[in-house]
């Protein structure tokens, strides 16, 4: 039994096809991130697939996956929410976003509540500066010009 | 070819050079981390900076290619500038802990502090901590200290073929570790040590135990596999306190295997023998003066050889030991009148060839061969670095063929393998001389009838039908086997069909001088299976211990243990205890001069590093004093130099004239694969010698312990019923031992890997045969 569905390897399969036979590694951030969306997070068991699958040796797909902070090397809550703090944000407020969303969730960043709902991450610059404060919803939904009343508004629609 | 100025100096470069490969020709130093001239350019540390005229801002030299007409100042203003800025940027998270780290006094990062760096820290914001990583026995991390100049990532990756360590994270969180706090494994995994540029991975062994400059360095040649590796021993007070490898291109590079790095820890061992002891007739085990213990041995001596002729005698040595022991003891073997002399304790059927075998080519020359087949060859742990050479040889290009009975894990592409299990490896090695004839080579006169090639082996023939630069060689377990004059004629075969040089991998740091000074029986003399097989009543044992090295350790132990005679020349007495009756303490590979005879016939002698422990005295002194005693002519050596003359007038001239890698061919009677389970016992890489079997950090390594375990299938382990990492029942015969169960996936599932000379596994008799496994 393989540790990922056969979608999930298909889609990997894919990746692996985009580049010529000896670079499969290439693929590597695809297979991680595809095996990310259906394991829900990277466990060692996930990196040692991965590895064996792309022929590479452990180490070198784990210093991938610790290079990018989208990739979640522990359990996260069903609700992931990442707060940029670089500079530009930090103009704009992300401090004052960071102090309520701590206080509301009762976790510091790197964290995840208690009930398995929300997890708290530090991000670094998103691309959408003009916007900021900002911060990103499990990896994919971005929602910008936060202001602590917004915050409150996200957090009950997320359940 | 552009040509280029640096620091006024002008200079014609290859294509493709780089600044800093041009510096060096000029014999101009350019600070610099993680440039190393035998890893990939990272570029990652940036000591190297350098100002370029027309260039916008300072380049990395090591990173840098050179073009026509570039100017370059390695010591304007703004180039020191520049350096100065990288080394406050190093030193920021760099503990400065100098005073108590093992890499004082030999650090590039201190060295260069100290032109570079500025005298007080701007810095007063806390400084990162790094957990320290547990790396095994060999390797000391203060992972604090780490500048990541990467250098240890791409050993692992380019040079051992395993990338064990990497630099997961990103920025200041950046740590050098291994993949989920394993240790490293790799047999070449020391190098790190020599490799880092500050005091992140330090020695284990030589943790704290002395400065780097209160220590005297000299040069000496390794005394354990059969490449040769030159040797930096590093004494103190009559005491050897590490080894470091002395840069030779054409034999170790600037590398050594971990078995040469660390094996010194032996040579302080609490059971070194320091005075002569002789054993009483109740057993008990008396220190006597030398003059008491030889005129013991040579009394014993002269009274059993009048009773039962000289032929009762055996002589068996050490391969590790030195061209001028080795002759000597043949010398006294022979005026005593007798021819029973051989040093090849782990050899069943010795291969007769023309002369003394040998490498058949250069060490150097193995990089560039462009076809390689390897028959009966466990390369990583025989020779661990001309698995290294091969490997670079694969890497450009090579293909590289395995004819064995494990199909382990070479760190580099295979091409082709033939894995069989070791009573089907004739069968093996047949199939590609029948594909060869079947593809229209002439194979000479071999019946090789009932064969049929398989598909991998006709892609092996028509792979070593093509290529220019080919070798076929034969390894250690090949030359073990019981079949070994069978593969040695196929072998040969092959190589004449392919136009491949023969070549032999010889087991021991001197196997070929023990070759060429004749330490080989004579004309109706006994090889060692001989002399146990047909038990002798006097044995002569110059740094060897039979009860684990010979082919079949029981029947060696057996014999030596009836014999009326043992003498034991050596530097331990915890084994030979056990069946001498006298034990001389003779000097280790650093306490005599001495040669030693290569793989490629390269004869290197050296000088002891340190003098003899205690009452202990070079083998050779000893030698020509018994000689002398037993009123023997030809035994006034003053010094080993002339026993070296003696022995080999024309130095290398000599050697080369003895080697001779013709076989003398024999029948191919075809071995038809046993039924049943059979074991594959190697010598493993840490009992290969005296010293090696008692370092304990090499012991306590991966390879150390997997020695000590039993491996098989996981296929094989299921239909047993068997549990890995529990212990289990081995029988081979009639003999039993408990050995620890491991899983090996690359094994065949009719094979058992249990190692050979190896105190747990030596009961168990012949290293070849039958086994079965039970559960506890
Ligand atoms: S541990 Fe040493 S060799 Fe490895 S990256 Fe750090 S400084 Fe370089
Ligand atoms: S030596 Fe050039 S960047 Fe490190």
């Amino acid at each position: 039994m393989s540790l990922l569905s056969s979608e999930a390897l298909a889609q990997i399969d894919r990746e692996i096809a985009k580049y010529p036979p000896e670079h499969k590694q290439s693929a590597v951030m695809s297979a991680l991130r595809i095996a990310q969306v259906e394991k829900g997070w990277i466990s060692p068991e996930v990196i040692e697939f991965v590895a064996q699958y792309l022929e590479m040796p452990p180490i070198a797909v784990y210093e991938v996956a610790t290079f990018y902070n989208m990739y979640d090397l522990k359990p996260v809550g069903r609700h992931k929410i990442t707060l940029c703090t670089n500079l530009p944000c930090q103009l704009q407020g992300a401090g004052e976003i960071a102090e309520h969303l701590k206080k509301r969730l009762g976790v510091d960043f790197g964290e995840t509540t208690a009930d398995g709902r929300f997890t708290l991450k530090e991000g670094e610059c998103m691309g959408a500066c003009g916007d900021g404060p900002l911060c990103l919803h499990n990896n994919h939904e971005m929602h910008v010009k936060l202001t602590p009343e917004q915050v409150d508004r996200l957090l009950d629609e997320m359940k | 070819m552009p040509s280029l100025t640096i620091d006024g100096k002008r200079i014609e470069v290859a294509q493709g050079a780089t600044v800093m490969d041009a510096a060096r020709e000029l014999g101009i130093f350019i600070p610099h981390f993680c440039y190393h001239k035998k890893l990939s350019i990272a570029a990652n540390c940036r000591m190297c900076l350098v100002e370029v005229e027309k260039a916008p801002k300072p380049l990395p030299a090591c990173a840098t290619p050179v073009t026509e007409g570039m100017v370059v100042h390695t010591h304007s203003e703004r180039a020191i500038k520049a350096q100065k800025g990288v080394m406050e940027l190093l030193l920021i998270n760099h503990p400065l802990d100098c005073p108590i780290c093992d890499q004082g006094g030999e650090c590039q990062l201190q060295d260069l502090a100290v032109g570079y760096g500025g005298s007080r820290s701007r810095y007063t914001e806390p400084k990162r901590v790094v957990r320290d990583k547990d790396l095994g026995p060999l390797i000391a991390t203060e992972m604090t200290r780490c500048i990541h100049c990467s250098r240890c990532v791409r050993f692992g990756q380019e040079i051992a073929g395993l990338m064990e360590l990497g630099m997961p994270g990103r920025g200041e969180h950046t740590e050098v570790m291994p993949y989920l706090e394993r240790q490293v494994t790799s047999e070449l995994s020391g190098n790190v040590i020599d490799l880092c540029p500050v005091g992140a991975l330090t020695s284990k062994p030589f943790r704290y135990a002395a400065r780097t400059w209160e220590l005297a360095r000299r040069p000496s040649v390794s005394p354990h596999d059969a490449l040769g590796a030159n040797l930096e021993v590093h004494v103190k007070d009559k005491r050897v306190y590490r080894v470091l490898p002395r840069e030779n291109e054409a034999i170790n590079e600037c590398w050594l295997a971990d078995r040469d790095r660390f094996a010194y820890q032996a040579l302080n061992a609490d059971s070194r023998l320091t005075r002569p002891m002789v054993r009483d007739e109740a057993g008990l085990w008396h220190e006597v003066d030398w003059p008491k213990a030889l005129n013991q041995v040579t009394g014993a001596l002269k009274v059993l050889i009048d009773a039962h002729g000289p032929g009762a005698v055996g002589f068996l040595a050490s391969p590790h030991q030195t061209v001028e022991e080795l002759h000597l003891l043949q010398k006294f073997a022979r005026a005593l009148g007798c021819e029973n002399i051989d040093t090849r304790l782990d050899l069943t059927n010795p291969i007769a060839t023309a002369g003394t075998p040998w490498l058949g080519m250069a060490i150097a020359e193995v990089e560039a061969l462009d076809r390689i087949l390897l028959v009966g060859a466990t390369i990583r742990k025989e020779q661990p670095l001309l698995a290294q050479r091969l490997r670079k040889a694969v890497k450009s290009g090579a293909e590289l063929h395995v004819v064995h009975a494990a199909d382990d894990d070479l760190l580099c592409r295979v091409a082709q393998r033939l894995i069989a299990k070791p009573s089907g490896l004739v069968a093996a090695l047949a199939q590609l001389a029948v594909a060869l004839r079947e593809a229209g080579q002439d194979l000479g006169p071999l019946a090789l009838e009932g064969v049929i090639a398989t598909e991998a082996a006709r892609a092996m023939a028509q792979s070593l039908l093509t290529g220019s630069r080919k070798a076929v060689l034969l390894g250690a377990y090949a030359q073990q086997h019981p079949a070994a004059a069978e593969l040695a004629t196929l072998a040969q075969a092959i190589a004449r069909a392919t136009g491949a040089s023969l070549g032999f991998l010889p087991a021991a740091a001197n196997s070929v001088g023990a070759g060429v000074v004749g330490c080989r029986p004579g004309a109706g003399g006994l090889d060692a299976a001989g002399m146990f097989g047909q038990p002798r009543k006097v044995y002569v044992l110059l740094g060897c211990e039979p009860e684990l090295e010979a082919a079949d350790p029981v029947v060696a132990r057996a014999a030596l243990e009836a014999a009326e005679l043992v003498v034991a020349l050596t530097p331990f007495q915890d084994r030979a205890s056990a069946y001498a009756h006298v034990m001389l303490p003779i000097a280790p590979f650093t306490e005599t001069s001495g040669s030693f005879v290569n793989m490629e016939g390269r004869l290197q002698s050296f000088e002891a590093v340190v003098p003899p422990l205690g009452e202990t005295r070079p083998a050779w002194k000893v030698l020509r004093v018994l000689g002398n005693l037993m009123g023997l002519a030809g035994f006034q050596h003053d010094t080993s130099r002339e026993v070296l003359a003696e022995a080999l007038p024309q130095g290398e001239a000599d050697v080369r004239a003895r080697l001779d890698n013709a076989v003398a061919p024999v029948a191919i009677r075809m071995l038809k694969p046993q039924e049943g389970l059979e074991r594959l016992a190697e010598t493993p890489i840490y009992q290969l010698d005296l010293l090696t079997r008692r370092a304990p950090a090499l012991q306590a390594t991966f390879d150390g312990e997997a020695a000590a375990a039993c491996w098989a299938h996981g296929a094989l382990i299921e239909r047993l019923g068997l549990t890995v990492d529990k212990p289990v029942k081995v029988r081979q015969g009639d003999s039993e031992t408990i050995l620890k169960l491991m899983r090996d996936d690359r094994l065949l599932p009719e094979v058992v890997r249990v190692a050979a000379v190896h105190p747990l596994t030596s009961r168990l008799g012949p290293r070849f045969g039958g086994l079965s496994l039970e559960k506890m």
